[in-house]
């Protein structure tokens, strides 16, 4: 039973005066993972900093359509985004661990919304970094310094301090592009197992990624949505011969 | 191979002339340093610290212990001042203001007012807060003190803050952190270090001027650490000391000089010392 969580509508994007969204339609479908592919500089990580409306950090930006969620336009100048922004979280490409200890990066999210009581900490950060199988490695040195972890396990850590927040949605920008392969296999598992609790978009430049864990995918070109749908028919029956020809590998 | 060996004798004369200047700079601080030492060693006993100054005549009296102590009052009331201000200007410069073009304008104007002969600050501090009140103060000294150190504070808050990722910051606005929190645990905490460091060197910077407190906060035989009338000062004392005719007074001006020295050296080492064991370890 599939039920759309987020539709875009018509949603156009623009850095400055360079139009680098154009006129995309599609579907978020809800406790599914969605995968966003396509060349470099396709707009894929453009449309996917709209949802959690990155962009209005810089100047100069517009966007023009809409992105809906249950019934409300996240796109419009009134929507407040610090509460966006704690409903949709965000797994950037290269981990990010705050200068400070495991369980205060984990707390970080739950502290900025007020919860000071030790042992509900405490609970969250167990809870997140459960969820995000990073727990029986870090539950030793949740007062050590993140940076001391490697690479692999900072990328889980960002995605736990992500989960504390207990966020709708998670939008993974290229997540796994700068790990080893067992631990983006790790963190693949670690997406399918978290459908359950929450909904996934994520963009990759893995074909294999997208074909592996996505139930629906998009393909994007030059800014616009060449085509979207269940991952198997874009992998194996796609209507567009740009399609057909991307995730064969002969263009992109 | 004629062009080779040109340009073998071409590097040979650069790095000769290279070193050499290095070796005179180097010369003439190690024989500043050396005279310090050799002279303030010689000179220095306790009375400088426990005694306040006496008039040169009496033999074996006197100390500076006042001027000490008026030193640290002027130094730290110009860092209370100067130091919040220059955190706050530098971060308004690579945060709120970094797409404004006054930014630009501010900090470069910091870089040239890192350059200000630190007497025309004094002559201006005068102008503004001695004059009008009709007495020299330890606020007008404090207050000049302050001017010098802060656009080295906005400067290197700002580089600083630049040298934080963006996508720290993003990383923290995406789990929801208003502007505020962010600045405060994530991109302060990343440059913790390099403002520690900033403001021990500004302060190791002011802590031996005097200059811009000949105008301002003068100086004062007598224990006295009222902010409102002038205010002892080790430098001054240095500078009245070391011309005058009395030998006893110029030895403790070498002395208190040493002493500075010591100070300004020690707080350039605690600075890199963090520097190399924080931001790049």
């Amino acid at each position: 039973m599939n039920m759309d969580l987020m539709t875009v509508d018509n949603l156009d994007f623009y850095y400055g005066s360079h139009r680098a969204l154009k006129a995309v339609n599609m579907p978020v479908v809800k406790n599914a993972i969605t995968s966003l592919i396509g060349p470099s500089g396709c707009g894929k990580t453009t449309l996917l900093r709209c949802f959690n409306r990155m962009h209005d950090l810089y100047p100069g930006n517009r966007y023009e359509g809409a992105i809906t969620m249950r019934g409300v336009n996240i796109l419009s100048k009134q929507e407040d985004l610090i509460s966006l922004r704690s409903r949709l979280g965000m797994v950037f490409q290269k981990p990010t661990p705050f200068p400070m200890s495991v369980f205060d990066n984990i707390a970080y999210g739950p502290r900025l919304r007020k919860v000071k009581n030790k042992n509900i900490l405490q609970e969250r950060v167990e809870k997140a970094l459960r969820q995000a199988a990073l727990w029986d490695e870090v539950k030793d040195r949740l007062n050590d310094n993140a940076a001391g972890l490697s690479g692999g396990q900072q990328q889980r850590l960002v995605i736990a301090r992500t989960l504390a927040v207990e966020p709708e949605v998670i939008l993974f920008d290229e997540s796994t592009s700068a790990l080893d392969p067992i631990s983006t296999q790790k963190i693949e598992e670690l997406m399918v197992e978290l459908k359950k609790d929450v909904t996934i978009l994520a963009v990759t430049h893995n074909m294999q990624q997208a074909a592996r864990v996505s139930d629906f995918t998009a393909l994007m070109y030059l800014g616009e949505l060449i085509e979207y749908g269940d991952t198997k028919t874009i992998f194996t029956r796609p209507k567009h011969k740009m399609t057909e020809e991307y995730v064969s590998g002969h263009f992109g | 191979m004629n062009h080779l060996n040109q340009r073998k004798v071409t590097n040979i004369i650069a790095l000769s002339l290279a070193s050499l200047c290095a070796a005179i700079g180097l010369a003439l601080l190690f024989i500043i340093l050396f005279d310090v030492l050799k002279n303030g060693l010689g000179s220095i006993n306790w009375r400088l610290f426990t005694e306040d100054p006496a008039p040169p005549t009496i033999a074996g009296a006197g100390g500076l212990r006042s001027a000490f102590l008026g030193q640290g009052l002027l130094t730290l009331a110009a860092a209370v001042i100067g130091v919040p201000l220059g955190i706050l200007g530098g971060t308004f410069l690579s945060e709120y203001g970094r797409h404004h073009k006054i930014s630009r304008v501010i900090s470069m104007l910091s870089d040239i007012a890192v350059s200000i002969p630190s007497i025309v600050i004094g002559t201006f501090v005068y102008a503004v807060l001695v004059k009008p009140f009709g007495s020299y103060n330890g606020w007008a000294g404090a207050a000049a003190l302050a001017i010098i150190i802060l656009p080295i504070i906005i400067r290197t808050t700002e580089d600083m803050m630049n040298m934080v990722p963006w996508a720290l910051r993003e990383a923290a606005f995406a789990l929801g952190a208003p502007y505020c929190r962010v600045i405060w645990n994530v991109v302060y905490r990343s440059a913790s270090a390099g403002i520690f460091t900033g403001v021990l060197l500004a302060i190791a910077r002011i802590a031996g001027e005097t200059a811009p407190l000949l105008f301002t906060s003068f100086n004062s035989n007598f224990f006295q650490l009222n902010m409102s009338a002038p205010v002892p000062s080790l430098t001054v004392s240095i500078y009245q000391y070391a011309a005058s005719p009395y030998q006893n007074w110029v030895g403790m001006a070498w002395a208190a000089a040493f002493v500075v020295t010591c100070f300004v050296l020690l707080m350039n080492i605690i600075g890199r010392l963090t520097i190399k064991l924080k931001v790049k370890g």
